[in-house]
């Protein structure tokens, strides 16, 4: 069927900020989505909170709203742009659930707008725990037992039928927030509790444990007229009990047989149709083991994580095809443009093994708990292709940039037998590790698979690893052996290691045996028909597919990897718009890249799109067969930039700002020369390598001092220090690692935080705007509200900035992007850091300045000049709208997480709110955050001693606004002297009722608990601020948040108007 | 030990040997499936040709002896790029490297199965020696290579008597008569289930003896080689054409069928053989995924006007997937509804041949 003509005009909802369960896959769905309905003649209206996504760009969308995702703003640009459609199920969980409240509401009904793609009634069948438990029955698809309940009650009395252990499933969560196992009576309440709470009706499915079962996921999708395909299947290679988005996942499945795999795929299939989806579709099934039993874990009715893994995993576009059904098509109109010559409606079939595994934040969360369980709390993930499963995770691990790779994991080299034994039982994020050290001391794999129910079949993969280790240690490293090593892909290094030799010695015997990569085809038919469309990845296998066929100048763009903190979707978003810029200008682009989430990785982004892991050897590989004529590694973060000196001694020559200049914007004594040449303060610091060296810079530059390791991103490891012990603990930490790069120790200053992006041709710099952070220094930028333009910088400081700013651009030789940090402290300016790259803030900047900075840094490092692309260099005149960017935070989803902000960042995602009144912009900025008060108007607040003071002001403003004030006993005491009526209430170790059964009373709106500076934080504090969180309350762990906050709700900014960016 | 795969062309690939280690020369084609290989390596189909698995990792779940297609491999070699070495699955009866060895199956693990279905794809398919001697004779091989045809395959692989196999479910059952030309008890199965009593008869029996049996349906099945070859089966199929009772033909079947209605079949360049094909049903509109296995196909344009309409239609490359006698209670398709390896989504086909049945005339 030709698309539908009635439809002219289609609303998109994207997913709002990053938060862990809901990453950067729906910005690559939702932009795959809007080109592929502007490419049908259809007016799209796009609205996202989140600023550093591609899809809020003014050639992705006709209209782009930067707007706070609530049902209030949906209603007024609704009735503003008039769309006759809304696509609810391209921005995960957050749109869907929007588009049900608002069909819900009938606001839908009443202005005509339909939602496309899917139904309501079909989200509803398959959202409501008692809807999909019935229509499942209905048509013979088996769950495990189950219950929904809506209380405590009614729980119990279920669970005492079933028995332990049981999985809680809150309804309508992302990330299966709030869920869990519970193997007794105790954790089932604590679970239960939480889950009513952060469901959004109150409702929890309570169901049998299927934990140790396989999990198979189908990525499937169907069109109106009942046609239905399966894209791609998965097999979790952890069992049933860790969500998928934290479990190492493989496509196709491994261990099904046929019948197996083709009774799943008869149940997906049934199950869409059942529900009359139309689009993509997510199935999970658990798979006993040892029979044909199976249930259906979940359904999802929209594209997903698992359909952005399986798209990329297969090259089959869901996003694009689910967007053209919505409109009408049928799978077999639209055409495969991997192929040209299949439809859609053709299975892709793959020749290789992909393999994912998810990136966990506890290397920024030190203390908090590091078991996976259903509920996900990974950041971003890695996905990897080989011709054999264990290359792709050799490829994988690699990938993630933590250190390790290979199986070879140090911690666990020392531990028993017995000691193994025990930890196995342990699922967390080094499990795979652990087993493998497991295989290394001999504890048989039937042993292994008994405690971990990991299917044998993965496992005697991983022996075949380690048994592979141990040949290269033992064995003469002759011609066969090294194959069979490059093939199950160890890396060069790893292999000189076991050997005991160098790099460069294994790497020419390589090239004595002429052993190197192949490059071998995505192309979604195993190589039965022809394709065209260069995805590639490596494998060391024979016959090499790429032509070598050059008639342009070649580009490389190296991407930025796994999402994490610290390093997200904004450098995604910076590594597309120079591919795009660069082709624009007529290059033969290159991108390399690991992560399946992006839209980086889409494989029409770039000329060539190379799946790789992003280190040198790897990045040499791809170098040797395009031979670029540049490589860009400026947009691609830490990831591309670490790997500036590697490129270097391949003899490539690197577009922009050159090595040696990086290394002087990173190297302390280098970089303090140039400061001095420029004249520029810093605030006074020092380097250092151990824990005697810092004890004496601490001493000597006196408490507070700010200590970090160099060559780190998002302020990994870094710390304020007020006390010789905090010193010490820090040093104990970070030189687990091995160190090569010395410690910075600096004076740390309380001064106004004050940041710019610049572009900068050699000659002249092009500053789009100044931003200046609400929160003092010390609180890490990424984790800072952002105001732009600044607002209280004085215009003298202003001049400053911009003349510090010159002078280091010119200084470093920067040619293409620079961001830097300053510290404005009683009226001086101060540098804090200089990243010569792209930043965080490049894409809220360029949209809210209609800026293209990207695309001039990109014009910029291929020779052109900042006067020639229109622009007279300096500051820019400031837009006549205020944005302020907003960190969000995953933190109810990383249990015993830490969540008082520091140096260190801990957001993982942002949002924007944008007026011409800065009120009006910092509600929309809370309100894009989730942050909605009042509710009930009662806040605690518990300031350390040195705030006290601050805390009269914002206690007297709460009260003036009519807010109930609970604080213990030395900040009560002080409201109290100040006329402030604050009601005292018990710390947690004084008897009840305390501050922890105020709080899970679900009576507060707000917590401001102000934590001491330094490691040590107590304890006290640490519960009442996990227990904030938990219950869903707003913590706030910053005077100046809170303020900020209060001026927002002074000026009770709750009428605003929406505004389409693409007309600023 | 190393074994070799030369093709016609003159190419060779060097791998490791798998299953039995004596000499087979096939015709080498592929296969796209990620599951069922077991399936594949027991499909009669096949007789005569050497299978390579696009797929690189087979023999993950080993074999499993309940889900052969029939009761012995037919195929001539298995060419794969890695053979398990510890299969896991709770049914898996024996390892697929033994399974090949107790076949006398040869085979191959090791190459670059890519580049070879890319050889295949382009050249079309080609004749094949798979071989574990080191010192061939290339000369010699490549003149054995360009001699040999698949042959008389119909005949090799069809059962020897006729064989009832009652039906699965209680009750009164209808009788199908299963004209076996290397038939997949997938098949038998999927008429056994639905409640008839299949007696299953040897390819060369005469149509007088089927009808003689008073069928209540005929069913024609798969099978190996150039379905133009067997011009007496076809005239059998003609007879049976011409007897009022309702047919049902799959892949061969319905080359054959065709054949016997005076239409056309060509060979493919390199032919479907996969699970995931598309095909499209021409009454409704809807498009359905089908496990294919053909290396010849029936031209549209060859079919008799007025007498049969093309049903089924590939989506990716139009080419007929099946048709409809317009006089006659007779539909045939390409592909393979009883599916085994490959999605079930086409089985519906079974029970409209059913519905055929009892509709009276």
């Amino acid at each position: 069927m030709p698309r539908k003509n009635e439809i002219k005009k289609v609303l998109v909802i994207g997913s709002g900020p990053i938060v862990i369960g809901q990453a950067a896959e729906f910005d690559y769905a939702g932009t795959q989505a809007c080109r592929s309905l502007k490419e049908e003649g259809i007016e799209v209206v796009l609205v996202n909170s989140n600023p550093a996504t591609i899809m809020t760009d003014k050639n992705i969308a006709d209209k782009v709203y930067i707007e706070p995702l609530t049902v209030e703003v949906l209603e007024k640009i609704i009735l503003k742009e008039q769309p006759d459609s809304i696509l609810p199920t391209l921005g995960g969980q957050v749109a869907l659930n929007i588009a049900m409240a608002l069909d819900e509401n009938g606001f839908l009904e009443e202005h005509n707008v339909k939602l496309i793609g899917t139904s309501s009634l079909t989200i509803k069948k398959a959202e409501d725990r008692q809807e999909f438990k019935n229509t499942m029955e209905k048509i013979g698809e088996p769950i495990a037992p189950s219950l929904v309940v809506n209380t405590i009650s009614e729980g119990l009395a279920f669970v005492e039928k079933i028995g332990y252990p049981v999985v809680l499933r809150p309804a309508y969560t992302l990330g299966g927030s709030g869920g869990g196992i519970a193997e007794n009576e105790e954790q089932f309440l604590e679970i239960l509790e939480n889950g009513l709470r952060l469901s959004r009706v109150g409702q929890v499915l309570v169901e049998r444990c299927i934990a140790g079962w396989k999990e198979i996921e189908y990525e499937v999708m169907r069109d109106a007229n009942g046609t239905c395909i399966t894209v791609c299947n998965m097999e979790n290679l952890d069992p049933v009990g860790v969500h998928t988005g934290d479990s190492i996942v493989v496509a196709p499945s491994q261990t099904l047989s046929d019948k197996e795999y083709q009774m799943l795929r008869t149940s997906a299939l049934n199950i869409i149709t059942e529900l009359d989806i139309t689009g993509g579709c997510n199935v999970q099934f658990a798979l006993n083991p040892n029979s044909f039993e199976y249930c259906v874990i979940e359904v999802n009715p929209r594209v997903s994580r698992s359909s952005a893994l399986a798209s990329k995993a297969t090259g089959y576009p869901i996003a694009k095809v689910t967007a053209k059904i919505a409109l009408g098509y049928h799978l077999d109109e639209i055409p495969n443009a991997i192929t040209g010559k299949t439809y859609a409606s053709f299975e892709p079939t793959i020749d290789y093994c992909v393999v994912k595994i998810p990136r966990l934040p506890f290397d920024k969360f030190i203390h908090a708990k590091r078991t996976l369980t259903t509920q996900m709390k990974a950041t971003g993930e890695v996905m990897s292709i080989c011709t054999n499963f264990e290359g792709a995770l050799m490829k994988a691990i690699r990938s993630l940039e933590q250190h390790v790779d290979s199986l070879l994991y140090k911690d666990f080299e020392g531990l028993s037998v017995e000691q193994i034994k025990t930890d196995l039982h342990r699922v967390d994020d080094r499990r795979i590790f652990l087993i493998s050290e497991a295989i290394r001391k001999g504890i048989s794999l039937e042993h292994i698979h008994d405690i971990t129910k990991i299917d044998l079949w993965f496992l005697s993969k991983i022996a075949a690893l380690v048994e592979t280790e141990t040949e290269i240690k033992e064995k003469e490293l002759d011609a066969r052996l090294l194959l069979k090593a490059k093939r199950f892909e160890f890396p060069d290094s790893v292999i000189a290691q076991l050997k005991g030799i160098s790099e460069e010695e294994v790497k020419q015997l390589r090239k004595e045996y002429g052993i190197a990569p192949a490059f071998k085809m995505v192309d979604t038919c195993g190589a039965e028909f022809e394709a065209t469309t260069p995805y590639y990845y490596s494998c060391y296998d024979s016959v090499n597919e790429i032509k070598a066929q050059k008639t342009k100048k070649r580009v490389m763009v190296l991407g930025s990897g796994p999402i994490r903190i610290g390093q997200g979707i904004e450098f995604d978003y910076c590594s597309v718009h120079s591919v795009w810029a660069l082709r624009k200008m007529g290059y033969e682009t290159i991108i390399v890249n690991n992560n399946p989430e992006t839209v980086s990785t889409d494989f029409d982004i770039a000329d060539k799109l190379y799946f790789e892991p992003l280190t040198p050897e790897d990045v040499e590989n791809i170098v040797n067969q395009e031979q670029p004529d540049g490589v860009v590694v400026q947009f691609g973060g830490q990831t591309a930039i670490k790997l500036t000196s590697a490129l270097l001694n391949m003899g490539v020559t690197i577009l922009g700002t050159s090595a040696e200049n990086v290394d002087a914007a990173e190297d302390r004594e280098l970089f303090d020369g140039i400061l001095e040449q420029c004249g520029i303060p810093r605030p006074q610091g020092t380097t250092v390598f151990t824990k005697k060296e810092a004890l004496k810079a601490a001493q000597e530059l006196t408490y507070p001092v700010l200590i970090r390791p160099s060559y780190v991103l998002g302020g990994a490891g870094m710390q304020i220090a007020i006390s010789d012990k905090d010193i010490i603990e820090f040093m104990d930490v970070i030189t687990q690692h091995k160190q090569e790069h010395p410690i910075l120790i600096d004076k740390y200053l309380m001064g106004k935080e004050v940041e710019v992006d610049a572009v900068c041709d050699g000659e002249d710099i092009l500053i789009p705007g100044i931003m200046e952070h609400i929160e003092r220094a010390g609180i890490h930028s990424g984790d800072s509200i952002s105001v732009y333009p600044a607002k209280s910088i004085s215009k003298k400081s202003q001049e400053v900035i911009i003349d510090y700013t010159q002078k280091l651009a010119c200084s470093l030789h920067v040619i293409g992007l620079i961001n830097i940090q300053f510290i404005v402290c009683e009226d001086e300016v101060y540098v804090i850091e200089v990243n010569p790259r792209s930043s965080r803030t490049v894409p809220y900047i360029s949209k809210v300045t209609g800026i293209p900075i990207v695309d001039l840094a990109t014009e910029v490092i291929t020779g052109r000049k900042i006067r020639d692309l229109g622009y007279e260099p300096g500051l820019q005149k400031a837009s006549e709208y205020f944005a302020i960017k907003m960190p969000v935070f995953s933190f109810e989803k990383l249990r015993g997480a830490e969540i008082s902000l520091g140096p260190e960042m801990k957001s993982t995602g942002e949002c924007l709110g944008i007026s011409k009144n800065y009120h009006k912009a910092l509600h929309k900025a809370f309100l894009g955050a989730g942050i909605n008060i009042p509710k009930h108007k009662e806040i605690v607040l518990t300031v350390k001693d040195a705030d006290k003071t601050e805390a009269i002001d914002i206690g007297r403003r709460f009260q003036a606004l009519g807010y109930k004030i609970y604080s213990t006993s030395g900040t009560c005491k002080v409201l109290k002297e100040h006329g402030i009526l604050a009601h005292p209430i018990h710390k947690i170790e004084e008897p009840s009722p305390t501050l922890l059964d105020l709080i899970l009373e679900h009576h507060i709106d707000l917590v401001i608990d102000i934590p001491n500076q330094g490691i040590d934080k107590s304890h006290d504090g640490f519960l009442i601020r996990r227990h904030a969180i938990e219950t869903g309350i707003t913590c706030l762990t910053s005077l100046d948040t809170a303020n900020a906050l209060l001026t927002s709700l002074e000026n009770g900014m709750k009428d605003f108007n929406v505004i389409n960016i693409s007309e600023i | 030990m190393k074994a070799f795969l030369i093709l016609e062309d003159g190419q060779i690939f060097s791998g490791e040997s798998i299953g039995s280690t004596k000499d087979s020369i096939s015709e080498i084609v592929f296969n796209t499936s990620m599951t069922g290989y077991l399936e594949v390596l027991t499909d009669p189909s096949y007789a005569g040709q050497a299978v390579v698995m696009t797929y690189p990792l087979i023999g993950n779940y080993g074999i499993c002896y309940e889900d052969m297609e029939s009761d012995k491999s037919w195929v001539s070699g298995f060419i794969v790029r890695e053979m398990a070495k510890l299969p896991s699955n709770f049914r898996c009866d024996v390892s697929t490297h033994q399974f090949l060895k107790e076949q006398d199956i040869p085979g191959i693990q090791g190459i670059d199965t890519r580049a070879l279905t890319k050889i295949l794809r382009e050249k079309g398919t080609m004749n094949g020696l798979i071989t574990t001697n080191e010192n061939y004779d290339l000369e010699e091989v490549l003149k054995q290579l360009k001699a040999y045809r698949v042959k008389d395959a119909i005949k090799t692989v069809s059962c020897k008597e006729k064989t009832l196999y009652p039906s699965e479910k209680e009750g009164t059952s209808k009788k199908v008569a299963l004209l076996d030309l290397g038939t997949k008890h997938s098949i038998v199965r999927c008429l056994t289930k639905r409640g008839m009593d299949v007696t299953v008869y040897p390819a060369a029996t005469k149509a007088e003896e089927i009808l003689k049996d008073n069928p209540d349906g005929i069913m024609l099945s798969n099978g190996p080689g150039d379905p133009k070859e067997c011009q007496d089966i076809i005239e059998e199929i003609k007879k049976l054409y011409d007897s009022e009772v309702p047919i049902f033909a799959i892949c061969l079947g319905h080359q054959m069928m065709a054949l016997a209605n005076g239409a056309n079949t060509q060979k493919m360049k390199y032919g479907h053989r996969g699970a995931n094909h598309p095909v499209k049903n021409l009454e409704t509109g809807k498009v359905y995924i089908s496990t294919q296995n053909h290396g010849y196909v029936v031209e549209t344009d060859s079919l008799p006007e007025g007498i049969a309409d093309p049903l089924f239609l590939n989506v990716n490359d139009k080419t007929c997937e099946g048709v409809r006698y317009k006089k006659k209670k007779i539909f045939t398709v390409q592909f393979h509804p009883e599916a085994c390896a490959g999605p079930l989504d086409c089985g519906f086909l079974f029970d409209e041949f059913m519905k055929m049945m009892e509709v009276d005339t």
